[in-house]
């Protein structure tokens, strides 16, 4: 069913949303400085579901991090929708981020909004003309993610898949082009992880999003466009679905 | 209400007010931190209205003088120290082209012992009934009266004194008392109120003075208060004066000078004046604490999704904001329920002490002002946390 995907970057580098070349990275100081990430190379598919996967400890949330301009790129280079992330300032970074979409382990909702207003902040980032109908655009995606008697709930009223979902709600809002999600079916209850899942898979086929998502749960390994796998820092498998 | 407030600010930010929202959220430290701030404000307000009662009842005698310009010791802060100035100077004075007239002024101090013992202190003025001395036309009507020994006018706003006292003498019945082993009869009273070292004012002949002060010399008042003819400017003759009189016993001041040197002299030199002005700065620091505590504590509390906000791509200025917005929430409503109190306050002391305390437009718009900078002050400072929210340590 899976072939072992191609490695090599032959065709340009613009096709793909993210291209990572030569990416090392430490963490620690002087005698405590230890690398964690080695020499990784590959591009990820636009429009696609690649999954990262590996035992704890083998640099999963490192590379998603660096991917996702969280932390600073210190050797080699990551290619961000068209941008070299090694070197770029801070408020490129920042503005980077807005073309990203986050769904973290924990769903980190404020709690003193409510869950349209979590929502809200997804599309507030991007300025005023993405506000015209946010009210629309956030009803819409939390009634498909099954919340549509919960609009106005805080946070404390809703159970924690619910927080989850408002979460999601809150990371698709804005159309991201990329959707990082780091081991999300955790805090997602069963049936919502498989909702939230299928969702990005439509979102990557209508609009082109691309996820790259960190987990082991077999139900999405089954539902992905590409797996790979890391090993103390090093890519040792890398499976591509034709 | 609340939705109310949350769509005004919302108009007022141009986004989603998280400070407000915040706020509100955490009643009791939002209760409590504009307890704090009212508290900070209330602290500031009367510290501010006594010193400006002080600042009001320095003035006040000065304003019921008829004099352009004031004689008086050249030591001298307040009406009521420096020594006594040569009568020899209100002729010399009168020589000077532009002087139309002069007066002395005798200063003392009496006290009026009440009938359950406690005294009153009385600032008491002595003055030539055969010439103008204030402007005030309760005084002047009275002024054959004083022409007889132990006659007195008295200031019908003398603090703690019964009502009763002054309805008898505006009925017509004189009162008497003994000061100074004499007996002063009142039979009119006039209009000053008392400071902050005086309960109020009596007014006498000088000969009454005198008596009243055997050791004091006719030929040395406290103070000459001149008129000058109209249209001469008086600082030019002020200027002459102070030429013309020789500097090491007598000043020449215009009236506001007098005013102004009395008034820096009360309320930087006496204890009183600092005393209120050292209460101004613990209010502000007061406040500032626990503005800065609320802040802090609250964005403490809200790393984890500030980091997200971050991750999500909103620049360090989102994050000011939202402080900000926090810290000026605080000044207003905090400033609010503060002023209310502290209006109530000068009501309730004016009543009591007869100290001259009015909330002014401009006194309250200042201290709203400052307390805006000092919560934004305090919230800049509480900024510092945010360094701390860090969007890579959320996976
Ligand atoms: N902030 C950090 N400081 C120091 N070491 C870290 C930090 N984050 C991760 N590491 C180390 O880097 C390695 C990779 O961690 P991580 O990327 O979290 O792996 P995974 O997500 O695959 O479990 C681990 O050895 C971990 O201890
Ligand atoms: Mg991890």
């Amino acid at each position: 069913m899976i072939d072992t995907a191609d490695n090599s970057l032959a065709t340009s580098t613009a096709s793909y949303p993210i291209v990572v070349r030569d990416l090392g990275h430490w963490f620690g100081e002087d005698e405590a400085r230890k690398q964690v990430l080695f020499d990784l190379d590959f591009a990820v598919d636009a429009g696609k579901l690649t999954v990262l996967m590996g035992a704890s400890g083998s640099g999963k949330t490192t590379l998603l991090t660096l991917m996702g301009c969280l932390r600073r790129v210190e050797q080699g280079s990551v290619m961000l929708l068209g941008s070299e992330l090694h070197g770029a300032s801070e408020p490129t970074l920042v503005e980077k981020r807005r073309h990203l979409g986050f769904i973290f382990q924990a769903h980190n909702l404020h709690d003193s909004l409510t869950a349209m207003q979590n929502v809200r902040m997804g599309l507030e980032v991007h300025g005023e003309r993405a506000m015209a109908h946010w009210q629309d655009a956030a009803a819409h995606l939390l009634s498909a993610l099954g919340l549509q008697e919960r609009l106005d709930y805080l946070p404390a009223k809703l159970s924690g898949g619910q927080k989850q979902r408002v979460a999601v709600a809150r990371a698709l809002v804005g159309n991201p082009d990329i959707v990082f999600a780091d081991e999300p079916t955790a805090a997602l209850d069963k049936d919502t992880g498989a909702v939230v899942v299928h969702m990005l898979k439509q979102l990557g086929r209508e609009r082109g999003t691309t996820t790259v998502m960190v987990t082991h749960d077999n139900r999405i390994l089954e539902l992905a466009d590409r797996i790979i796998t890391l090993e103390d820092g090093r890519i040792v498998d890398d499976l591509r679905r034709p | 209400m609340m939705r109310r407030l949350e769509a005004f600010f919302e108009k007022l930010t141009g986004r989603l007010p998280i400070g407000w929202l915040q706020l509100v959220h955490n009643k009791m430290r939002f209760g409590a931190a504009l307890a704090g701030v009212a508290f900070a404000d209330i602290l500031i307000l009367m510290q501010l209205g006594f010193m400006g009662g002080l600042v009001d009842s320095i003035k006040f005698p000065y304003h019921q003088m008829s004099a352009d310009l004031i004689l008086s010791a050249s030591d001298m802060n307040t009406l009521a120290d420096g020594g006594p100035v040569p009568r020899q100077r209100m002729y010399e004075a009168l020589a000077v082209s532009g002087v139309k007239s002069a007066s002395p002024l005798y200063y003392g101090k009496i006290d009026w012992k009440q009938p359950d013992g406690t005294v009153r202190t009385l600032d008491t003025f002595g003055i030539d009934p055969a010439r103008v001395t204030f402007a005030t036309p309760e005084i002047n009507a009275q002024l054959d009266v004083l022409k007889l020994p132990d006659m007195a006018l008295l200031d019908r706003r003398t603090r703690n004194v019964p009502k009763a006292v002054f309805q008898r003498i505006d009925a017509g019945q004189p009162i008497t008392f003994e000061a100074k082993g004499r007996t002063l009869t009142v039979e009119k009273l006039f209009s000053i109120g008392g400071g902050m070292t005086t309960d109020g004012y009596l007014i006498v002949s000088d000969q009454t003075f005198l008596n009243l002060f055997p050791q004091r010399a006719a030929g040395a008042p406290n103070h000459i208060l001149l008129r000058l003819d109209a249209g001469v400017s008086r600082d030019a003759v002020a200027m002459e004066l102070r030429q013309r009189l020789p500097g090491y016993d007598t000043a020449a001041r215009t009236i506001d000078e007098a005013i102004t040197k009395d008034t820096a002299y009360q309320t930087t030199q006496r204890p009183v004046g600092i005393v209120f002005g050292f209460g101004v700065a613990i209010g502000i620091l007061v406040g500032c604490i626990i503005v800065y505590q609320v802040l802090s504590t609250d964005v403490a509390d809200h790393i984890r999704e500030y980091a997200t906000f971050k991750a999500i791509g909103y620049p360090q200025s989102f994050f000011l904001g939202i402080v900000f917005e926090e810290a000026l929430i605080l000044a207003v409503f905090g400033f609010i329920p503060g002023v209310i109190v502290a209006m109530l306050l000068y009501a309730l002391v004016s009543s009591v002490t007869g100290l001259p305390l009015n909330m002014t437009l401009v006194r309250a718009i200042s201290v709203l002002i400052g307390t805006m900078a000092m919560c934004m002050i305090s919230g800049a400072v509480a900024t510092r946390k945010l360094a701390r929210a860090n969007p890579a340590d959320l996976f």
